[in-house]
């Protein structure tokens, strides 16, 4: 893909800045809950970085405490060259966000919300009309820029929100969770312009998923668990760690073969979706060995690699969805909070 | 090689000019704080002016005591009143009041509404001083109370009040005050309120007792000592005073009548000059608008 260096930028936009985002020892503790428990990364210029984990993770904490929403119980926090403590207002002018529910005025129309949306970034008057414009055409909703936010679909209301969160022009773009609730091909639209932009604008994405196939899309994740950051690499590079090739082979007598994989090769196997499966280091060269030596006929085979899933499994112990449910009710409490905004 | 940017066809030019905007935010100034307390202040225009209902449902209230309370009273209260003078001519500076109460402090509400729909989150992860948001809503909340206001206004004739050019600016003017204080007391609470429904449920609460002990539909002398200094401690006593007595001015009443109807807000034997209440009136609101930027300012 060519890279297009992008022709928006706003003033410091010269100044490069190896780390937009740093993070150093960064906890915050709640009246009941230590959300995030000593955090450090760093995002580099540029790059797409997401948060992968289960909701409770501290995800969304940490997003609130990068926007000045929420002030770090300790530890430090830095957005475009800017402490998110002492220099809240520089932080705010640099940053674009878009959250995972709705932040639109559905009483006013698209417009209406970018024009809300500018006076309070001060954008100047001169480019209001092209920025909006170019914003709009660039989700598709130019078209409908007159109509009431509460005419759209959640859809278009998330790409309005896109196209809010860009309009000053901003360094760092975060995005909470940004296709949550949309179905598969809103999903899939969101992500082509979100890619888009790297070519548009000269941006650095941080976002926060929990959608294993929408983390493949960042150049490095990070996996939170539990409020602290258990591996950090890019995808490949942590599917790699994991190292071990998952094959499921179809046979005959699936309790035989099961037997003499561990006889003949010390494996343990077990049958999901009707198949036997395990994992080895390099299942392509592993494949003629099993052929020629395990004595129960084999039907079909197939190797695959690791997938994020396997990798967060590796890391945290269990599934995303596992951990998922074990958070229900943390998740609640920070969904509650999250709506009040702040207490 | 330039950006792509997709417009309409035939629009190169106009692909031209848009990828060669340039976003550059200025430095932070008073420019910047004014536009965000206009923006706010007529996000709240906008929000009225698509809300006709609002608008016709809170001038029911109001109209009720002034014509059904008002005319059902006007009988039994004839007796007590001077030759010549309504009933309705007495409450009416008082249910004018009334008119634009429930408009602010439910205008100010709407920043719970905010709060609830995500949109206060948009307010506040811009880059502006929370006392323009404060101040924004403040105005804006006082300009659609005041304009409700104005309405009813229009309906002096049937309560006998003259259509004079000096009265009906007096009248607006306070009610102006009256409404900004009422924000600020809306967003005060609102502030610290998370549930649309707490918000109603006590600010219900709390204006009808307002109004009841401000003197609105009763003279303020020869009352019960308790009562009476309940009333002194009503902020809107100290509005109700100054409107009542700008009405009755143009009245031409003989002095005893005057002195019986609208004898003034006393402190013990001081008469409080109409200035000062007004005074108290605009100072009150000002403290509890800062009150609302200091709490709009705290973080998680």
């Amino acid at each position: 893909m060519e890279a297009t260096q992008a022709s928006t930028g706003s003033g410091a936009g010269d100044q490069l800045l190896p780390a937009v985002i740093s993070v150093s020892k960064l906890t915050k503790r709640y009246e009941d809950a230590e959300a995030v428990r000593g955090i450090d990364f760093e995002v580099m210029r540029g790059e797409t970085f997401g948060f992968l984990g289960p909701n409770g993770a501290g995800k969304t904490t940490t997003i609130k405490i990068l926007c000045t929403l929420a002030s770090a119980t300790s530890g430090s926090a830095k957005v475009a060259g800017h402490d998110t403590r002492t220099e809240q207002d520089e932080v705010r002018r640099n940053i674009g966000l878009v959250f995972q529910d709705t932040t639109l005025d559905t009483y006013l129309t698209a417009e209406q919300n970018l024009r809300f949306h500018a006076a309070l970034y001060a954008v100047p008057k001169a480019v209001i009309a092209p920025r909006t414009h170019q914003v709009l055409d660039m989700v598709g909703l130019w078209d409908r820029k007159d109509n009431l936010v509460s005419t759209f679909s959640g859809g278009m209301q998330r790409r309005l929100e896109i196209a809010r969160g860009l309009l000053h022009a901003p360094h760092v773009l975060f995005l909470d969770e940004p296709t949550v609730g949309l179905d598969p091909q809103t999903r899939s639209s969101i992500w082509n312009y979100i890619n888009d932009l790297k070519g548009r604008e000269d941006i650095t994405i941080f976002l926060t998923t929990h959608y294993m196939d929408e983390a493949e899309n960042c150049d490095r994740i990070a996996i939170i668990d539990h409020g602290r950051i258990v591996a950090i690499d890019t995808p490949e590079a942590l599917k790699a760690s994991v190292a071990k090739d998952r094959v499921q082979i179809q046979t005959a007598d699936d309790a035989a073969a099961i037997a003499a994989l561990a006889d003949s090769f010390g494996i343990e196997a077990a049958v999901h979706d009707g198949a036997v499966t395990f994992s080895v280091t390099s299942g392509e060269e592993f494949v003629p060995r099993l052929f020629a030596e395990l004595t129960v006929p084999i039907r079909s085979v197939s190797v695959s690699r690791p997938s994020l899933d396997d990798v967060f499994m590796s890391y945290t112990g269990s599934t995303i969805r596992d951990a998922e449910a074990s958070v229900t009710d943390v998740m609640r409490q920070r969904a509650a909070r999250w709506r009040g905004g702040r207490r | 090689m330039v950006t792509q940017v997709a417009v309409a066809a035939g629009a190169d030019t106009e692909a031209a000019l848009v990828a060669e905007i340039r976003v550059a935010l200025p430095e932070h100034g008073l420019g910047h704080d004014l536009r965000a307390v206009n923006i706010v202040w007529r996000r709240e225009l906008i929000r009225f002016r698509t809300d006709r209902l609002r608008a016709i449902t809170s001038l029911i209230q109001p109209f009720l005591f002034l014509f059904v309370l008002g005319t059902g009273l006007s009988s039994l209260a004839r007796r007590g009143m001077p030759a010549g003078v309504d009933f309705k001519t007495f409450i009416y500076p008082g249910v004018l009041a009334m008119s634009v109460l429930f408009t602010a402090v439910f205008s100010a509400g709407s920043i719970v509404w905010d709060r609830e729909f995500g949109f206060l989150r948009e307010m506040l992860v811009a880059p502006v001083r929370r006392a323009s948001l404060v101040i924004g809503k403040c105005l804006g909340g006082a300009t659609i109370a005041t304009f409700q206001g104005i309405v009813f206004l229009a309906l002096a004739w049937f309560a006998h009040v003259p259509y004079n050019a000096v009265l009906l600016l007096t009248l607006i003017g306070e009610l102006l005050l009256l409404s900004f204080t009422l924000t600020a007391f809306g967003l005060m609470m609102a502030a610290r309120i998370k549930q649309f429904q707490s918000f109603m449920a006590l600010t219900q609460m709390l204006v009808m007792p307002l109004f009841f002990l401000s003197g609105a539909l009763y003279p303020l002398n020869g009352l019960p000592a308790w009562l009476s200094a309940l009333t002194r401690i009503d902020p809107l006593t100290y509005i109700v005073g100054p409107m009542r007595h700008a009405v009755f001015g143009y009245l031409k009443l003989p002095a005893p009548d005057l002195q019986q109807l609208a004898p003034g807000i006393t402190w013990g034997s001081w008469v409080v000059p109409v200035g000062v209440s007004l005074g108290i009136v605009a100072v009150m609101g000002l403290v509890m608008m800062v009150i609302a930027i200091a709490e709009f300012r705290k973080t998680e």
